[in-house]
């Protein structure tokens, strides 16, 4: 029943509502210490909702999210930050920012936490911008920015959603290059993307999400065209029903399998696999 | 008439202008850091709103106990915390935007003060609350001011890492735990302590005048947050000072020709000052940054 101690997010039977309309479904399952999943699915599939209950700005409307003991905290990077981009501050600041944790609202910013802000920096590829004001940087500037702010968090538990939405080819290429360097360190990393190609090659694991799971597991087995096509049907079935809103979350799940869950079944599992 | 008859005779002469100009400095120091962090948040109608908002406030507290300071100034804070509390709990409840449930508030407001002062008081009483006295400020006034000038800038001290993160990025202080909306609720507090004690020298309608005009001037001359807000100070500070002169050597209401100095202070920040402005943008610049 309680997660293993090599999971560091166990979901059971999670349901996350989001501005009043439930978003996800009977989610159950765990990220495994130290895994590199993606989170895939169409447009309204409850990717982000998912995020932020896993982070805990949303309180599930039922089942329980429950993070194992994690060092450092949760880092997260939205998919829209309500980040102030004219906001008169510093890139060295901005990373500075990662340490909160640490410093909070009065301590000093010793030479040890400038230190690793500069490194930081250095990994994602903005060594010598400590100095420049953050409206003065690009769209994919600013997200290698955060993403050296993530660095210095120095969590245990990484959750990126669409992190490579607005950067060019090269940017998403190093910033994918980071992600996949936080999982070698074991860290626990789980992204939203969209490009399937990037999801094939760089994450082992896979969550396939339509509101519903899908399918969640080995990428290469999640993927598979059966997967994406019931991913997409399901999704057809929602935006049809956008029309006089408020799914029922009932009938229509019996009519599809339940998630290969990569728990010893939780309980409950719920119609034919 | 020599420089000295112009700028500081008046100053020296008078008691009341000493007393006028010490509380713009008080209200300046206080005033500019509050503005400049209203302007960044992109607060500027709010914080007109909460100045109105003081009205009703201070009104009841005129009702009840004359022109007296403690009671208007009492009156007046708990009046603009309650606006502040009230729109920021119909913008959480309701889809309504902020901005919209503060104008809301503020018309109630301002129609409730001057509903009630004019039924319990004089047209001088209801201008002396819309308009305020610089010029008849007492020690005890001044004193408050000051104190409040203090507290301002002794709380910004301590809530400045936060105030500054939660104005920049409000998300990841959520998910970090730093506790923004007490952040939030704490400075909104100041700044109605500030409109208070600003509407003690220029009334309810021009409180706001000398938080905002500098810290939105300030902008077209420096970027740095710290920088923005000394900028503000000294402006307003400037402003006062002339404000007070113009109106002491034309024989103009103080209150608006403060404001109006700021006001001029803004236009010319806006025409030519080094950053971003008119002047900047489209005149001296041959080839545009890369």
């Amino acid at each position: 029943m309680s997660g293993s101690p090599d999971s560091a997010v166990v979901l059971h039977d999670v349901t996350l509502a989001y501005d009043g309309h439930p978003a996800v479904h009977h989610l159950s399952g765990a990220f495994a210490r130290g895994s590199l999943t993606a989170i895939v699915g169409p447009n309204g599939s409850g990717k982000s909702t998912l995020m932020k209950g896993m982070v805990g700005l949303l309180r599930p409307a039922g089942g329980r999210i429950r993070p194992a003991g994690l060092n450092g905290g949760i880092a997260y990077l939205p998919q829209h930050a309500e980040i102030e981009r004219r906001f008169p501050i510093s890139v060295n600041q901005t990373v500075m920012l990662g340490h909160w944790r640490r410093i909070g609202w009065a301590r000093a910013a010793t030479r040890e936490l400038r230190g690793r802000a500069h490194r930081a920096l250095a990994a994602v590829g903005l060594e010598g911008f400590e100095r420049r004001p953050i409206d003065t940087l690009s769209a994919g500037q600013f997200q290698r920015v955060l993403f050296a702010r993530l660095i210095v968090q120095d969590a245990e538990l990484i959750l990126l959603d669409e992190p490579l939405a607005a950067v060019d080819w090269r940017t998403s290429e190093d910033l994918l290059r980071l992600i996949v360097s936080w999982h070698r360190q074991g860290r626990t990393v789980a992204a939203v993307l969209h490009d399937l190609d990037q999801v094939r090659a760089y994450f082992p694991q896979t969550l396939l999400l339509a509101r519903e799971c899908v399918a969640w597991g080995p990428t290469r087995e999640v993927l598979m065209p059966q997967n994406l096509r019931r991913a997409r049907h399901m999704s057809e079935a929602w935006s049809g029903e956008a029309a006089h809103h408020r799914p029922g979350p009932g009938p229509r799940r019996a009519g599809f399998s339940a998630c290969p869950n990569p728990l010893p079944a939780s309980g409950e599992s719920e119609g034919p696999a | 008439m020599t420089l000295y008859d112009l700028a500081l005779g008046p100053f020296a002469e008078f008691g009341f202008m000493r007393r006028a100009l010490v509380g713009c400095l008080a209200l300046a120091l206080g005033c500019g850091p509050i503005g400049t962090f209203l302007v960044i948040r992109r607060m500027s109608l709010m914080g007109d709103a909460l100045s109105h908002a003081v009205l009703p406030g201070a009104a009841l507290g005129f009702i009840f106990g004359g022109l007296s300071l403690p009671a208007m100034s009492l009156g007046g804070v708990g009046a603009g915390l309650t606006v502040a509390l009230l729109s920021g709990l119909v913008t959480r409840l309701t889809p309504l935007r902020e901005d919209a449930s503060f104008a809301a508030f503020y018309l109630i407001s301002l129609a409730l003060g001057v509903l009630l002062v004019s039924t319990h008081g004089s047209n001088v009483d209801l201008l002396h609350l819309l308009f305020g006295s610089i010029l008849a400020i007492d020690d005890a006034t001044l004193i408050l001011i000051g104190a409040i000038a203090t507290l301002s800038l002794l709380s910004l001290a301590v809530l400045y890492r936060p105030l500054v993160v939660e104005c920049f990025d409000p998300g990841f202080l959520r998910t970090v735990g730093g506790l923004g909306g007490l952040v939030h609720t704490v400075f909104l507090a100041l700044v109605v302590v500030n409109l208070v004690a600003a509407f003690q020298a220029l009334g309810t309608l021009m409180a706001v005048g000398l938080m905002m005009l500098p810290a939105a001037a300030a902008r077209f001359w420096v970027r740095e947050l710290w920088a923005l807000s000394a900028v503000s100070s000294a402006l307003a500070l400037a402003s006062g000072f002339l404000g007070l002169l113009l109106s002491y050597h034309l024989d103009l209401p103080s209150g608006p020709s403060i404001v109006l100095v700021a006001g001029l202070a803004y236009f010319a920040s806006v025409l030519f000052g080094p950053r971003d402005s008119l002047r900047a943008l489209y005149l001296s610049r041959q080839q545009p940054a890369a």
